[in-house]
């Protein structure tokens, strides 16, 4: 929101004025992270278009034109990631529009022990997410685990939740949303606190319930926090690698392999060109899934 | 809301982020307290005897003080890539914003495509290796800035349209050059927002894992995440020592979370906004 404010503030164009201000604001201000951001970021990203058509050594590079991206797409243990960073992105990322809103409804009300209650939601996302992988795997041990522990003193037997391969990559989602459930949290109070009173007053005034109250105000009205949710857990679970790698690193099998896992393994096991080849491909997943998503989003924004 | 259900749903939803949010947290600090056999039966129990000193030292020592090691490396980390990221990111946002121009369309474009691109690993190790900056300190510094620059920038762009250009007026007409004008009159104002990208990029570099892992390899060059992914294999058998080591790396962000709450919520929902 307040990002929004710093367009259209255009100079004027007085010639003499504007070669002064040319002068105070000059261009050479970019360069140095212009640099950083060009050898780095940049010509990297550039160089993976070609390199993920070789085998590569790092020292040489032989042009296989496009047998890396067939393997992705033939292999059932790489093409496996690729279906796995679908589920594993929306998965976490509807789970945490749905259970953030609804956070931040229940702490934007006036409930007793507010305070305390949205810094102990906020808190894991500035936690090492490899120390939470690691407390959730020891918690989720099939036998020994706190979880089944707990449910079985009440008589329910419960899963190997990372041992299994059915529930493998879930239950990895299920700590990614424990973990970055907050931020959403945090992101629809400050959308909530935005809304102005009156509308609900006039809601009221019209007999609404506070059903309807929530679908006809509340719902349309945070929709820039919806969309800011959906699309930074969506990009970020598409990414995600640390916690993975923490809890299960890709196993059993390869039944929780993402791409992110998926190129370091074959950067470990020195496929240099596969690996970066699995970077393009999640490159291209991510503009072709996420930038569509963020325009629809943004557009049903400016309808309203 | 009425009075009693207030206290009601409060009574209700404490109780419940107790189950779901502060167990684990209490799981971590009691197994980082027992001894070697009760912590490897992952029991959430209390401990029979109290090992708090011994695991501490324990876990400092090992592997000729590796941990020590990480601290500094991070520490060390964080600090240059924060103020880089911090002086390189205003000047960027403080021109962006003063002045549009031809580039601004470019600029814009590159902070965007920086936020959702996932980073070539491979590429950037062949670029480090070949500017000889692969496995150093200064390469995964400047990793580091090249990551988070899209995120400043988008924060200093917003806060420098709150001052107000007269300032920039006035202190031409007394003479100051650009530098000047930035260093001493301009950034000292963003002094707010500098606050929100330092408490926010320092807990990101500090907790970071996966680029130290690929740009950072090698035992003298290990940082605090690190440690924790190589105690894994090593401690299997002594999650007190492992536990240990998530609880000492997780205090600097608990740290800095209790003096600036604020500042984190209101830089990651600000930044956040644009996506």
């Amino acid at each position: 929101m307040a990002v929004a404010v710093a367009e259209g503030s255009v100079p004027i164009a007085n010639p003499r004025r504007k070669s002064r201000t040319a002068g105070l604001y000059p261009s050479w201000f970019y360069l140095p992270a212009a640099i950083i951001f060009a050898v780095l970021f940049m010509l990297p990203t550039f160089a993976s278009l070609f390199f993920s058509l070789t085998r590569w050594s790092l020292q040489k590079a032989d042009f296989i034109g496009l047998d890396n991206f067939v393997q992705f797409f033939r292999e059932p243990f790489l093409f496996q990631g690729l279906v796995n960073t679908l589920i594993y992105g929306t998965v976490t990322s509807a789970s945490k529009v749905v259970l953030g809103l609804l956070l931040a409804l229940l702490l934007t009300s006036d409930i007793f022990g507010r305070g305390y209650l949205r810094a102990v939601v906020f808190f894991p996302v500035l936690v090492s997410t490899v120390g939470v992988g690691i407390t959730f795997t020891a918690m989720m041990h099939p036998t020994q685990g706190l979880i089944n522990e707990t449910l079985a003193s009440i008589g329910i037997k419960g899963p190997g939740w990372l041992t299994d391969p059915r529930f493998a990559l879930y239950s990895v989602a299920l700590v990614d949303v424990w973990k970055g459930v907050g931020l959403a949290t945090v992101i629809y109070i400050a959308g909530i606190v935005s809304i102005p009173l009156e509308y609900y007053e006039a809601a009221k005034i019209d007999g609404a319930t506070s059903w309807q109250r929530f679908w006809t105000v509340t719902l349309p009205l945070v929709q820039p926090a919806t969309a800011t949710v959906i699309i930074l857990s969506f990009i970020g679970g598409l990414r995600s690698f640390d916690l993975i790698w923490a809890m299960t690193k890709g196993g059993p099998g390869f039944t929780s392999d993402v791409i992110a896992s998926v190129i370091y393994k074959q950067y470990q096991a020195g496929f240099y060109g596969l690996s970066t080849a699995g970077n393009v491909v999640l490159f291209i997943m991510v503009a072709l899934l996420a930038v569509p998503l963020s325009m629809f989003l943004n557009r049903k924004e400016v309808d309203r | 809301m009425r009075h009693a259900q207030r206290y009601i749903y409060g009574g209700i939803a404490i109780a419940a982020s107790v189950v779901v949010f502060l167990v684990p947290f209490a799981f971590i600090i009691l197994t980082a307290v027992k001894d070697r056999r009760q912590a490897a039966t992952r029991s959430f129990d209390w401990p029979t005897s109290w090992h708090l000193w011994d695991n501490l030292v324990e876990v400092v020592r090992t592997q000729d003080f590796m941990l020590v090691t990480a601290f500094v490396n991070s520490i060390i980390l964080t600090v240059a890539s924060v103020t880089l990221l911090v002086v390189l990111g205003a000047m960027v946002g403080f021109v962006l914003q003063r002045r549009p121009s031809r580039w601004s369309p470019i600029v814009n474009f590159l902070v965007l495509a920086g936020l959702i691109i996932p980073p070539a690993v491979v590429p950037t190790i062949w670029v480090l290796q070949s500017i000889g900056m692969f496995k150093t300190m200064h390469g995964m510094i400047l990793i580091e800035v090249a990551y988070g620059l899209s995120f400043t920038i988008l924060l200093f762009r917003a806060f420098v349209a709150t001052i107000p250009r007269e300032l920039d007026e006035a202190a031409i007409i007394d003479g100051a050059g650009p530098l000047r004008l930035f260093f001493q009159v301009v950034l000292p104002l963003l002094k707010p927002v500098v606050v929100t990208v330092v408490v926010v990029q320092s807990v990101a570099i500090f907790n970071d894992f996966t680029n130290p892992l690929y740009y950072l390899p090698g035992k003298q060059n290990v940082t605090v995440q690190l440690t924790l992914f190589n105690f894994q294999g090593q401690f299997n058998t002594s999650l007190h020592l492992l536990f240990m080591n998530i609880l000492l790396i997780t205090i600097p962000p608990l740290i800095v979370y209790l003096f600036f709450n604020r500042q984190i919520v209101a830089g990651m929902t600000a930044g956040a906004v644009k996506g």
